[in-house]
């Protein structure tokens, strides 16, 4: 706006402002109780700036854990966090990319009716379907492994759906054109739908990481050993139940490393990101 | 290059949806055929089965001498370019046209000497590195032509080329084809429902209705003696005016008609619309009362055109006659 009204922008800045320390005010204790020792930070009032234990603690979380319960390092837990996350984003981009091009490139019968069974699919979250697919899981002897981790979660009507509407918005012709210059439909596929395809795979990979790496309910499930822990199951070991006395401050810093690479990815493909969400290059 | 025949071509969707009733025609090699016609008549679908991109429900398709039926497009030796261009926005011009030749698997020398001609050609040297959206409708349209040119295929098939371009270019990329297919001596089908494109560009051509022929000739050919009546309503503007005369359908062309006196008049019409060009004035008017037969005429620029009624005359041998049932010409 460009009208000068002192104390509309008086206040709307305050509203913002009061929002951000909404938002960001955990955080920021998250990450000051993250660099004091134990008792310090069990100490009333809990400091509110920074201590001098920052690097003691991250360099005790990531090579050894917490110094009772979990003893396995957190640098481990990321490796299969980002192993997970990984896996699962580009495991659904390719599934679903592939799965969508015979659904709109390719006459067969029941395609329709595959397609809507996809489709029906996205009604049914991880969640209500937990305990048939652990059972299957650990009957195959996948329980502790990378495998489990990441295959059950790997299909993915969401974005099978999101790329048909993509490809079903690339012109006819162009298919045709193909067709007339010689090139298969993998051709076609490689050459011309995957480039084109780029920025709406970048936006489901920042998505789907995302949504990898915060996966909790099943590797809770799924992983007993300590060393196939991802990170945010560790956090949760580490809080201790019972007696025992839970070391906050490693677990602050075992959740600000946890925060780290999700934010790097979408700081990272931001540009990709908006462009795959609002436009398509034709 | 070569001879493209179609005998008895037909098509249909399912059985009681037929789009082509049979086409047949026969194509000489080097030929610049033109399929005209109102949207819905099957234009298209014909083109797209010389093609390859729709199956032909009966009949052949032969380019040469070989019948190309269950041929892919790309074993058909053809090149199309399509109304809306279908470059591949990723590629920059140079690729697009390199694309099916890469594909076709030659080597990179000829691949670069022959997209060097067709942009030679087509005054494209200067763009070869740019992507296609950066390029105005005429150069895109160029660079589909690119592409067909570098493939050199028997058969050019063009779908409706020039209809996404302004009046201006068109006319000016209409006399570019011209020189293009003098040069190439390529057999070509251009499918187009635009009659001053077909009139202009054909060496002989194809008017289609609902599916059928109606007729197929030389455009002056067709201009001068319409199979039916519904090619005489499509070619010319305005159409051929169709007056029932003694149980039988009367053709006259508007600039077939002038003013005359009273006493001579062969025709009056009510003059209700009148449109200057510059160089001739058209009138519309009916005979008789409102409900009447609509007449057009084209008139000189110095005939001082009014409302009202106009007395008008023509020449007895540029008239043309119709049988009102099934439309046909009748010959004198």
């Amino acid at each position: 706006m460009v009208e000068n009204r002192p104390w509309l922008t008086f206040l709307s800045h305050a509203v913002l402002i009061a929002g951000v320390i909404v938002v960001a005010f955990p955080l920021y204790v998250t990450f000051v109780a993250s660099t004091h020792t134990l008792d310090d930070i069990l100490s009333v009032p809990m400091p509110l700036l920074p201590g001098d234990r920052l690097w003691e603690n991250y360099a005790q979380v990531l090579t050894a854990g917490t110094t009772k319960g979990v003893t396995s390092p957190v640098g481990r837990m990321m490796l299969n966090s980002l192993v997970m996350a990984v896996v699962i984003a580009l495991g659904k981009i390719a599934i679903s990319i592939i799965a969508s091009f015979a659904i709109v490139y390719f006459r067969f019968r029941l395609r329709m009716f595959f397609f809507w069974m996809i489709f029906v699919t996205l009604m049914l979250p991880v969640e209500v379907r937990i305990i048939p697919t652990f059972k299957v899981v650990a009957d195959l002897h996948m329980i502790n492994s990378y495998v489990g981790l990441t295959v059950p979660l790997i299909a993915s009507a969401t974005a099978t759906f999101l790329f048909r509407q993509f490809f079903l918005t690339v012109p006819d012709e162009l298919a045709e054109a193909a067709r007339v210059d010689g090139a298969g439909p993998m051709r076609f596929f490689r050459d011309v739908l995957l480039p084109l395809a780029g920025t709406s795979i970048a936006a489901l990979f920042v998505i789907q990481f995302i949504y990898g790496w915060n996966q909790y309910l099943w590797p809770l499930l799924i992983t007993t050993e300590e060393s196939m822990y991802t990170s945010v199951i560790g956090i949760k070991r580490m809080i201790a139940t019972g007696d025992a006395l839970t070391e906050w401050n490693l677990v602050m810093a075992t959740a600000m490393l946890a925060l780290l690479p999700p934010a790097l990815v979408v700081l990272l493909m931001q540009k990709w990101f908006v462009k795959g969400l609002v436009e398509t290059e034709k | 290059m070569a001879a493209v025949s179609l005998r008895d071509v037909r098509k249909s969707y399912t059985k009681d949806l037929q789009v082509i009733h049979g086409v047949s025609m026969e194509i000489a090699d080097g030929e610049f055929i033109v399929i005209l016609g109102p949207s819905g008549c099957g234009k298209s679908t014909l083109l797209r089965m010389v093609a390859g991109l729709e199956t032909i429900t009966a009949g052949e398709i032969a380019i040469g001498d070989r019948v190309v039926n269950n041929l892919e497009p790309k074993d058909r030796d053809i090149a199309m370019v399509f109304q809306n261009y279908a470059l591949y926005p990723h590629m920059s011009v140079y690729d697009n046209m390199a694309y099916g030749l890469r594909i076709r698997g030659f080597a990179r020398e000829k691949i670069e000497e022959r997209v060097q001609r067709a942009a030679e050609i087509l005054e494209l040297k200067k763009f070869l590195d740019r992507k296609p959206r950066a390029l105005s409708g005429g150069q895109r349209q160029r660079v589909a032509m690119g592409r067909a040119i570098v493939r050199e295929p028997q058969v050019f098939l063009f779908d409706e080329p020039l209809s996404n371009l302004d009046a201006k270019l068109r006319v000016q990329m209409r006399g570019e084809l011209q020189a293009l297919h003098r040069r190439l001596g390529t057999t070509s089908l251009f499918v187009t429902h635009d009659q001053v494109e077909a009139m202009t560009l054909a060496q002989r051509m194809i008017v289609m209705n609902a599916g059928r022929a109606e007729q197929i000739g030389a455009p002056l050919e067709v201009y001068a003696r319409p199979a039916t009546t519904f090619v005489a309503g499509f070619i010319g503007s305005p159409p051929m005016n169709l007056i029932p005369r003694d149980g039988r359908l009367m053709g006259v062309r508007p600039e077939h008609l002038e003013p005359c006196g009273e006493s001579e008049a062969m025709l009056s019409i009510e003059v209700d619309l009148i449109e200057p060009l510059g160089a001739d004035t058209l009138v519309y008017g009916h005979i008789g009362d409102r409900e009447g037969t609509r007449v057009a005429a084209r008139l000189h620029a110095s005939v001082d055109a009014r409302t009202g009624r106009l007395p008008l005359r023509y020449a007895p041998g540029q008239v043309h006659w119709f049988e009102p049932a099934s439309g046909r010409r009748i010959e004198a």
